[in-house]
């Protein structure tokens, strides 16, 4: 199974990278962008049919690795099956 | 000092590691010590009274930096270390790598400028409490270097104030007067911190580099203060 594992600086922590994203945004033109935040995602491919299994490793990875819990949270997602396999690449 | 009495330092070498020769140089140039340049996957630190976590890009830093570095089976050890309350330095990468593993609390964001930050920096010793700065006073403000994009420091809230409590705020950004304020800190880190220790104080990190700042010939020796308070405590510690 797929699982999607996605990354975010927790709300009120500065995200430096985010903001000069959304002054580049407000120099293209974009002048309704209020606020940006810039995070990441992990695509995790799991030898397993079950659905629990595969978001709970997911779970345990995002916190012992993927993210910091310090300063990030974490989402974890399980991409749907009959999602077009190709339709990202 | 004799060779019997010659600190035992080993430099922990990550790959990616680039400041490992510096720390080793500084070391045996100021504390006259019986350098061990120690692998990441190595376990035996080789018995030392110091072990240092030099600056660099360990793992290219790869997902965070430090994040894939706290996994070397080395780390294991330092941790141990750490644990049996032996002086561990961790500089820049290496502070890095100590938030990571959780030997020092809280954590590293880009700098709020988003630029990598390369310029001399006036750091003001907070506490005196750790083996690095137990010989310098408090209050004596400090000229090196940094290098860095991710050396904005931050912690939880609550995380901090119990830091401060504990005094384990060791070093902060100042202006050359020994004033905080507009153009001392070099990457927005919380209340401008620049060095902490653990609750302990046997473990430190901080983003400035004092291996680098440890011969006039490289535009300073503020640096050798830390690896000399350090000799002065472990003299007092284990007598001459």
């Amino acid at each position: 199974m797929t699982v999607l594992v996605k990354v975010m600086l927790k709300p009120g922590v500065l995200d430096p990278q985010g903001k000069a994203i959304a002054d580049a945004l407000h120099r293209l033109g974009y002048g309704s962008v209020s606020d940006v935040r810039a995070g990441k995602l992990f695509r995790v491919e799991v030898d397993t049919d079950d659905p629990k299994a595969a978001r709970e490793a997911g779970a345990q990875m995002a916190g012992k690795l993927l993210a910091n819990p310090v300063i990030e949270d974490y989402e974890v997602l399980l991409e749907a099956a009959d999602a077009p396999a190709g339709a990202a690449r | 000092m004799s060779g019997a009495t010659a600190p035992r330092v080993a430099v922990v070498v990550f790959p990616g590691s680039n400041c490992d020769e510096d720390a080793a140089r500084a070391a045996r140039n100021v504390l006259q010590a019986d350098v061990k340049m120690v692998r990441h996957d190595e376990r035996a630190l080789g018995d030392p009274d110091l072990v240092i976590l030099p600056g660099g890009f360990a793992y290219g830093d790869y997902l965070r930096s430090g994040a894939m570095a706290r996994f070397s089976p080395v780390m294991e050890s330092v941790a141990a270390f750490a644990g049996q309350g032996g002086a561990v330095l961790g500089i820049c990468n290496g502070f890095q790598i100590l938030c990571e593993a959780g030997l020092l609390p809280g954590a590293m964001l880009r700098n709020a400028g988003l630029r990598f930050v390369c310029r001399d920096v006036f750091l003001r010793v907070e506490s005196k409490r750790t083996p690095f700065t137990l010989a310098i006073n408090k209050g004596d403000v400090l000229r090196m270097p940094v290098a860095h994009g991710e050396g904005n420091w931050t912690a939880e809230r609550r995380v901090y104030e119990e830091m401060v409590a504990r005094d384990q705020i060791v070093f902060r950004y100042v202006r050359s007067d020994g004033s905080r304020g507009e153009g001392a800190n070099p990457n927005g880190s919380l209340d401008d911190v620049a060095g902490i220790c653990n609750v302990k104080g046997n473990v430190v990190g901080l983003m400035p580099h004092p291996e680098r700042a440890c011969d006039e010939l490289l535009g300073g020796t503020d640096g050798a203060r830390l690896f000399k308070s350090f000799a002065t405590t472990r003299m007092a510690m284990y007598g001459t």
